[in-house]
C-alpha cells in the first residue's frame, strides 16, 4: 500500500461525498455519487479487497447511478437547498 | 514538545483509513437528517452505508498480505484428513469481512432502487419533492 | 432544523473520533479480527471445498445461509418496487408517430387509429431526440461479449475474483445498455417482464432447492457434501460443484431483479416509453 496514492484517493472521496449533498442540481448528484463510487472502488483494490472492488464498480458506478438518473429524469432536477 | 507532534501525527497516519470512515459516516447521517430534498436524503444514505463497507474492509486488511485467493502451487495435498502446515494465515488478507460487504452492496443496490420509486411516487401526488412543501400541502388538507 | 442538525452531528462525530484511539493499529496481523475465526477459513477452505477462491467458499458454502436469505432480500425488493410503481396498460393515451423520410411528427390522442406501415412511420417517445448512429453500432457489437464475460465471471469464480453476483450484475447491466442505447420497447420486447419474475423466483427456488435436496438425502440444510451421492464425486469436489450451482441461482435472481427495477424506474410504471 503506496501511502501517497492511499491519502489522494481519501481526500477525493471526502471531497466527493461532501459536494453531492451540496450542488443545487440532481443530476449533478447522481454523477457526482458516481464518480464517489469510483474512488471507493479503486481504494479497496488498493487495499486488497478485489471481489468487493468489483462488485462496487459493477453496482456503484454503473447499476446505481442509471437508476439515480432514470429517477431524476422523472421528477424534477432543481431543487433549493 | 517536537515528541508529542510526532506522536499526534502517528496517530493520524495510522489511523487514516478510521478518521475518513468517520467523517464520510457524519456526512451522510447529516445528508439523512437535515436536507430538504428527498433525493438529497437516498444520497446521504448510499453515502452512509458505503462508509460502513469502509470501515469493515479497513478491519480485515494485513500488512504484507494478498489478494484472499490461495496460490496454486501451494497446498496441493486434497485428502481431507491432512492439516495443512503450507498456508501461512498472514499472508493473506482476512475474507471474513469482504464476505459480508459483498452482501451490504447488493442489499443497498435494492434498497436504492425501491428508495427511488417511493421519490417518484411522492413527486406524482404531490407535485414536488422538498419537504417543507409537503408538510405544507398535507397540513392544508 | 440545519443548525440542529448540524449539532448533533458534530456531537456524534466527536463522540466516534475519542474512542477511534482505542482500536487497533490499521494493518495489524494480529488484530482480533483476524485471529480469532478467519485463521480456520484460510487454512481449511481449500481442503474442505477444492475453491482457491477464499471469499466465494465462505459466501456460498460456510455461510451459505446468509446468502440464501440475501437473494430472497433482493427479489423481495425487485417484488416491492413492482407493486409500488406498475401501472395497468389505459386505453386513453396520446402516441406520437414520426413519418422516416420526411420527419413529420403526428400525434394521435385517445385510441385514434395509428400507421400501420412501419416502413414509413415508426413510433416515438414524448421527448425524443435522434439515436446516433455510432452508439446504436457500437453497443449492438459490444453487449454480446459483455454477456460472454459475464458468463465467464460466473464460472470462474473458484480461481478469480467473481462469482454469482458480479455475473449477475454485469448480466443486468448488459440488458439496461440495450435498453438505453437502443428503445426501451425494444428491450421490453426482447426479455418480458414475465420472464424476469420467472428468472428472479427460479433463482430463489434454485438455492434454497439445493439445500433442501440435502436436507431430502439425509445431511444437514445447505451441506452440499450430501450431493456426492447425486453426482458421483467425493464430498469435497460435491461441495465445489454445489456452489457452482447455487451461484448460478444467485446470478439469475440479481440480473432478473436488477432489469425488473429498470424497467420499472424509466417508465414511472407504464413500460411504455424510457430513458
Amino acid at each position: 500500500m503506496i501511502w501517497q496514492l492511499d491519502l489522494i484517493i481519501l481526500v477525493l472521496v471526502i471531497v466527493c461525498a461532501i459536494a453531492a449533498i451540496n450542488v443545487k442540481d440532481l443530476l449533478s448528484a447522481a454523477i457526482l455519487l458516481s464518480a464517489y463510487s469510483f474512488m471507493l472502488c479503486l481504494l479497496w483494490a488498493v487495499m486488497g479487497a478485489v471481489d468487493v472492488a468489483f462488485t462496487e464498480a459493477t453496482v456503484g458506478a454503473g447499476v446505481s447511478t442509471v437508476f439515480c438518473v432514470a429517477a431524476v429524469f422523472h421528477t424534477t432536477r432543481r431543487t433549493k437547498d | 514538545m517536537r515528541g508529542y507532534n510526532m506522536d499526534l501525527l502517528n496517530l493520524i497516519a495510522a489511523k487514516a483509513n478510521y478518521w475518513t470512515y468517520i467523517i464520510l459516516m457524519m456526512v451522510g447521517f447529516y445528508a439523512l437528517i437535515a436536507k430538504n430534498n428527498l433525493v438529497k436524503k437516498i444520497v446521504g444514505m448510499t453515502i452512509f452505508q458505503t462508509a460502513v463497507l469502509l470501515f469493515y474492509v479497513s478491519m480485515s486488511t494485513k500488512k504484507g498480505g494478498t489478494i484472499p485467493i490461495l496460490h496454486h502451487g501451494e497446498t496441493t495435498s486434497l485428502d481431507p484428513g491432512h492439516v495443512s502446515a503450507l498456508v501461512n494465515v498472514a499472508d493473506y488478507v482476512n475474507p471474513l469481512p469482504h464476505v459480508l460487504m459483498l452482501t451490504a452492496i447488493v442489499v443497498g443496490v435494492a434498497t436504492l432502487g425501491v428508495a427511488l420509486s417511493l421519490a417518484i411516487k411522492v413527486y406524482k401526488t404531490y407535485g414536488t419533492l422538498e419537504e417543507d412543501e409537503i408538510n405544507l400541502q398535507l397540513r392544508n388538507g | 432544523m440545519k443548525i440542529l442538525g448540524r449539532v448533533t452531528v458534530i456531537l456524534c462525530g466527536l463522540l466516534l473520533l475519542v474512542y477511534v484511539g482505542e482500536f487497533p493499529d490499521f494493518a495489524d496481523p494480529q488484530s482480533p479480527a483476524s485471529t480469532h475465526v478467519s485463521p480456520y477459513y484460510i487454512q481449511n477452505a481449500l481442503e474442505d471445498t477444492a475453491v482457491p477462491n477464499l471469499v466465494t467458499a465462505i459466501l456460498a458454502d460456510y455461510r451459505g445461509y446468509d446468502t440464501m436469505f440475501e437473494a430472497t432480500v433482493i427479489f423481495t425488493a425487485g417484488l416491492a418496487c413492482f407493486f409500488l410503481m406498475r401501472l395497468p396498460k389505459k386505453e386513453e393515451r396520446v402516441v406520437f408517430y414520426r413519418h422516416r423520410a420526411t420527419g413529420v411528427t403526428l400525434r394521435i390522442d385517445d385510441c385514434g387509429a395509428v400507421p400501420k406501415d412501419t416502413q414509413a412511420f415508426h413510433r416515438i417517445d414524448s421527448q425524443w431526440v435522434p439515436r446516433d448512429l455510432i452508439i446504436r453500432s457500437t453497443t449492438r457489437l459490444l453487449i454480446p461479449f459483455v454477456q460472454i464475460y459475464a458468463l465467464y465471471v460466473l464460472a470462474h469464480g473458484h480461481h478469480s475474483p467473481g462469482g454469482g453476483f458480479q455475473a449477475g450484475v454485469v448480466l443486468g447491466a448488459s440488458i439496461i445498455l440495450l435498453a438505453i442505447s437502443q428503445d426501451l420497447r425494444s428491450a421490453i420486447s426482447k426479455i418480458k417482464e414475465k420472464t424476469l419474475g420467472i428468472l428472479s423466483s427460479l433463482g430463489v427456488l434454485i438455492y434454497a432447492g439445493t439445500g433442501f435436496l440435502c436436507l431430502l438425502l439425509g445431511e444437514s440444510f445447505l451441506d452440499y457434501g450430501a450431493l456426492a451421492s447425486l453426482l458421483g464425486t467425493d464430498r469435497v469436489m460435491a461441495r465445489s460443484h454445489g456452489i457452482l450451482i447455487v451461484e448460478v441461482g444467485v446470478a439469475m435472481a440479481v440480473m432478473s431483479v436488477l432489469i425488473w427495477i429498470y424497467y420499472n424506474l424509466s417508465s414511472a410504471g407504464k413500460q411504455d416509453e424510457g430513458l
